[in-house]
């Protein structure tokens, strides 16, 4: 029997990681990650769960405590937002280094300063190079589906890196929408036992992990580190089929939306995604030939498949919830590099800091080609 | 030296198995002092052992032996948690 239920985004998290009852949670609160670690220390409480939460002092202390217990032995996961995940991010590289299959929660909030608490990625864009898969939801369903996919993408044997379900701050950790949840059992049998090769807790089997590495080898690490997380691309196609045949829903490394003949598309990360879908449909209706490339996986880029995705089109927006002061912002420029040599008319735009609301009639501005770089600013135009 | 190992060969995180770890001797770090014991004192409460942190002192079985300047830095840990005084720190 289906399960339907009216949950945040945050509750559906907590749902999904009560369904998964990870060994360990070494968790810090923070605003908008909060209700996720409150909801499911709730459902431990309630004995739905029997995860050992780790109390720590900061968030560079959870990711720590998290690096530990993954190497050890224990299926490990945790959640941050925005300053949580500055202060976390010199661990979550190491964590990435010694390919510690941590799965993370992100709310996306905006990072200092100004301090401010809504949605934006630039928390996710700051640990763009860190070597952990991102991946990113639409709504409260989706980061539930990605949250049970995720501990499989992390501990598979070619990736063996951390996973980051993001979640738009507010929209979607906040904001509650029905959502279907799968039988616990089928996703205990789906997410299966942990088992780490080289567990650092196997005596008969001592291992040295992190070790220091000189110009002789760390080249040769880094590079093993960037394959696994191409590898985790496909990875991520076969987890989703599968899931697939449990949900009969598909979420993969990118969503096509009306598409097949767009001739202008949209291409986004997140919540903001819904809102272009239904000016897309709005569109349709109109006659006009618009489309949306949802990207769910930021990272691994899926380059190759969003090329193949938007050959049709005449003209593509690219939407980045981030900026990058005196350079070009992150998801503009990974499009203008997976695009290069295509004679598509590529424009970006940044839109939504800290929370400013993308409104219905912004998309269609944005679709026609009209809208100011800067979408939603107050102020001249910007020069560029 | 042996051929340097490719990133596709290399173990995955590089992690060290010990069979492939050289054991460097780390002694010669020891700066000024070393430590001394007058075994008649020792009451073989193992603090020492505890406390070292270079596991440096050795044991035969559950009893104290003495310890492997091969490892020991000369920190004086040992001496200074020693309860019957019978570690002493000494010259070189």
């Amino acid at each position: 029997m289906t399960d339907v239920r009216l949950l945040t985004g945050g509750e559906a998290v907590a749902h999904a990681m009560r369904q998964i009852d990870p060994d360990v949670v070494p968790v810090y609160p923070i605003t908008p990650q909060t209700p996720i670690i409150q909801t499911f220390a709730k459902l431990i409480a309630d004995g739905e769960a029997s995860t050992e939460i780790v109390n720590v002092e900061s968030e560079h202390s959870a990711m720590s405590a998290a690096i530990g217990a993954a190497l050890a032995g224990g299926r490990t996961m945790t959640a941050t937002s925005s300053q949580g995940l500055a202060l976390m991010a010199e661990v979550v590289y190491i964590a990435a280094s010694m390919r510690a299959p941590i799965v993370m929660a992100l709310g996306n909030r905006a990072l200092s300063g100004p301090i401010n608490i809504h949605c934006d990625h630039s928390d996710s864009m700051l640990i763009r190079d860190s070597g952990v898969v991102q991946l990113f939801a639409e709504s409260a369903q989706d980061a539930y589906d990605l949250t049970v996919m995720a501990p499989r993408i992390a501990e598979d044997a070619r990736v063996l890196l951390p996973v980051l379900v993001c979640l738009d701050g507010f929209t979607i950790t906040h904001s509650a929408e029905p959502v279907s949840l799968l039988p616990d059992d089928e996703v205990a049998r789906f997410v299966g036992p942990y088992r780490l090769r080289n567990a650092v807790l196997d005596t008969t089997r001592p291992t040295t992990q992190g070790p220091f590495a000189m110009p002789d080898y760390y080249f040769e690490l880094r590079r093993q580190q960037a394959a696994a997380l191409e590898a985790a691309l496909d990875v991520l196609e076969e987890v989703a089929a599968e899931f697939e045949l449990l949900s009969r829903r598909r979420v993969g490394a990118l969503e096509a939306y009306r598409l097949e003949d767009a001739t202008r598309a949209i291409v986004a990360l997140g919540s903001t995604a819904g809102t272009v879908k239904d000016v897309v449909d709005e569109l349709r209706d109109e006659h006009e030939a618009a489309g949306l490339l949802r990207l769910v996986s930021f990272r691994p880029f899926p380059s190759a498949a969003i090329a193949a995705a938007l050959e049709g089109c005449a003209s593509v927006a690219v939407l980045d919830r981030a900026d990058s002061p005196g350079g070009t912002p992150p998801l503009h420029a990974e499009l203008a590099a997976a695009l290069y040599g295509s004679d598509l008319e590529l424009a970006g735009h940044v839109y939504g800091l800290g929370g400013r609301e993308l409104h219905p009639p912004d998309v269609r501005e944005i679709f026609r080609g009209a809208a100011a770089p800067y979408v939603g600013l107050r102020g001249e135009r910007c020069p560029v | 030296m042996a051929e340097l190992s490719t990133w596709e060969s290399l173990p995955i995180a590089g992690a060290v198995r010990p069979s492939g770890a050289p054991r460097t001797k780390t002694g010669g770090w020891r700066t000024g002092e070393k430590p001394a014991v007058d075994v008649s004192l020792c009451v073989n409460c193992l603090l020492c052992w505890l406390y070292c942190p270079d596991s440096a002192v050795t044991l035969s079985g559950e009893t104290f032996t003495g310890f492997d300047l091969e490892y020991c830095k000369g920190c004086g840990i040992c001496a200074d948690v020693c309860p019957v005084a019978a570690i002493e720190m000494v010259p070189e």
